[in-house]
């Protein structure tokens, strides 16, 4: 065909590597914008509109840069006008096809990445999910109760008995709660009872437990599972502190506008620094109340003497207004 | 007769472990304690062959008691901590017993001590750790000064000197011998708190006020009492570093 139009390999070769290095550029950058934006919704015709466009400036581009180049050569700008449509339809199949394919590649990428994305989610909302359930089910405690349960089979099957009851109910009971329905307070301390009557069991004579409330306070709606962590706390630093017998104090009272709880228990000042008692109970509690009620001021710890004092306030909210 | 010592604090614990004993006639139960303390006592007093062990307790846990006894008696460990963590120490001990336990798992723990002391005399143990226990670094050393028993926190710890098989920890109130290495120190306290500054010293940085240069490569650093303490050049070194200078 060149031969027929008389052109020197020299022209076809500038004519080839100029037009294939424009079409080169064209689809290029179309690719690259494609990463940026792609029209959403599946809106396929703004991208053949694109195609057509983009071939046509690549046509336009062509034809005046060779015919700028070669104005003196006649039967070569014959052969460049004769050929116009045949470069268009070319340059439209080129682009067409790596727009498509970009497409295609585009869209498995974001699905990848969605799909990594929502394994990730899955992911924590699992560890976060075990993570609560570990949290209730305590597995030190667990298993030293199922251990004294075990010793009392022997010896006192009843006791055996009614120390299994009361970790069932205990188990059911924190199983059952959710974080954003609020129990009132005597249910709260109801269970809290069975894990302190199962303490006690567990260590005999030296642990004992004092509660005091107001009338009004044990119909005060309060997060489930609040005290626990505190109790829980209170035990375990108290018990291991020191060797002697101790008392955990619980004293809930109410106030106008809130309702005010405070865990206290015994401990060695000479031996424990203080900074034992931000443990991490006491941190878990805090978020949970700076989740429900966007105040950080609600937990507080003293010591005074030998005794550490864990302090909760539990603001009055709208649905504790009915029972004023 | 295999004299044997329980220490654990929750009686309940210490009923089954009497109870699945009963099946060994051989094993002589001399004494049950609550804690540690009254663990160490008794131990002194009776030396007995075997004890079973529980980690967490009252005050100092089963570890800081065994750190405290110069030819500890063989050990199971009876605890409820879980595999991983119990791991750690399972090759310094006879056995370990997960609470609860089978009468089973608890026949083949004496079986396998009644093995060891067939074969070779007292069996050879170690004393573990008790910061392989726990990730954070320790927080308190427990010493024997006299017939009594003495927790240290660790911000009460000026220096530790080197001294012939033992480590002296010198403190506001004095100086306590312990049975451990200055290797063993430097690798339990946080480094970036105690700092090993010479062959025989470890400092506690927070009670340095002066750095001073004493001969060509050796510094001494001067506490806040007024006591002056080696430093080495790899000490300097290590000093400067956690410092930040």
């Amino acid at each position: 065909m060149l031969q027929n139009f008389d052109i020197e390999w020299k022209i076809a070769l500038i004519d080839s590597v100029g037009s294939n290095a424009l079409l080169a550029a064209a689809t290029i950058l179309i690719i690259h914008t494609l990463g940026f934006y792609r029209p959403a919704n599946k809106n396929y015709f703004y991208l053949l509109v694109w195609c057509v466009v983009i071939s046509i400036i690549w046509t336009a581009s062509v034809k005046f840069g060779l015919i700028s180049l070669f104005e003196e050569n006649e039967s070569y700008k014959t052969f460049l006008m004769r050929s116009i449509p045949v470069r268009f339809d070319m340059a439209f199949l080129v682009i067409g096809c790596s727009v498509i394919m970009s497409m295609l590649w585009y869209n498995l990428e974001e699905k990848k990445y969605m799909e990594t994305r929502k394994s990730d989610a899955e992911k924590l909302a699992r560890d976060a999910e075990l993570y609560k359930l570990r949290q209730q089910l305590q597995p030190h405690f667990l298993f030293n109760s199922l251990n004294s349960i075990s010793a009392l089979a022997g010896n006192q099957p009843e006791q055996a008995r009614k120390m299994i009851q009361q970790l069932s109910d205990f188990l059911r009971g924190a199983l059952k709660k959710e974080d954003y329905q609020l129990t009132t307070l005597s249910e709260e301390l109801q269970h809290l009872q069975l894990y302190l009557d199962m303490e006690k069991m567990r260590f005999g004579h030296r642990l004992s437990t004092e509660i005091n409330h107001d009338e009004n306070s044990l119909q005060f709606l309060i997060p489930p599972m609040l005290l626990q962590p505190i109790v829980e706390n209170a035990i375990k630093f108290g018990l291991y502190d020191t060797t002697d017998n101790i008392t955990i104090r619980i004293n809930a009272k109410t106030f106008d506008q809130y309702l005010e709880i405070t865990v206290q228990n015994p401990f060695d000042p000479e031996t424990s620094a203080p900074k034992h008692g931000t443990g991490f109970g006491l941190s878990s509690v805090q978020r949970r109340l700076y989740l429900l009620f966007a105040r950080t001021d609600l937990v507080s710890t003293s010591v005074k003497e030998n005794i550490f004092s864990t302090k909760v306030k539990i603001p009055r909210n709208d649905i504790n207004d009915t029972y004023r | 007769m295999i004299s044997t010592i329980l220490i654990d604090d929750e009686p309940l614990a210490r009923v089954i472990i009497k109870e699945y004993a009963e099946a060994f006639p051989q094993l002589t139960i001399v004494q049950e304690c609550n804690d540690g303390f009254e663990g160490l006592k008794a131990i002194m007093q009776h030396k007995p062959q075997l004890i079973f062990l529980d980690v967490q307790m009252p005050k100092i846990n089963g570890f800081e008691m065994l750190e405290l006894i110069e030819e500890p008696p063989s050990v199971i460990f009876v605890t409820a901590f879980d595999e991983y963590a119990i791991k750690a120490f399972e090759s310094h001990a006879i056995d370990y017993l997960l609470k609860p336990f089978s009468r089973e798992r608890f026949n083949k723990a004496i079986e396998k001590f009644l093995e060891q002391s067939e074969n070779s005399g007292p069996p050879v143990q170690s004393i573990p750790d008790s910061i392989s226990l726990s990730p954070q670094q320790r927080q308190r050393v427990v010493v024997k000064t006299g017939g009594k028993i003495k927790i240290i926190p660790i911000d009460d710890i000026h220096y530790f000197e080197a001294a012939d098989d033992y480590v002296r920890i010198h403190t506001k109130e004095g100086g306590f011998l312990k049975n451990r290495t200055m290797a063993h120190f430097e690798k339990s306290l946080d480094a970036n708190i105690f700092v090993r500054t010479h062959r025989s010293f470890i400092v506690n940085v927070q009670q340095i006020t002066r750095i001073d240069p004493y001969e060509k490569e050796s510094w001494i650093a001067i506490l806040k009492n007024g006591t002056q303490v080696s430093v080495s050049k790899s000490g300097h070194a290590r000093l400067k570093q956690v410092l930040g200078l």
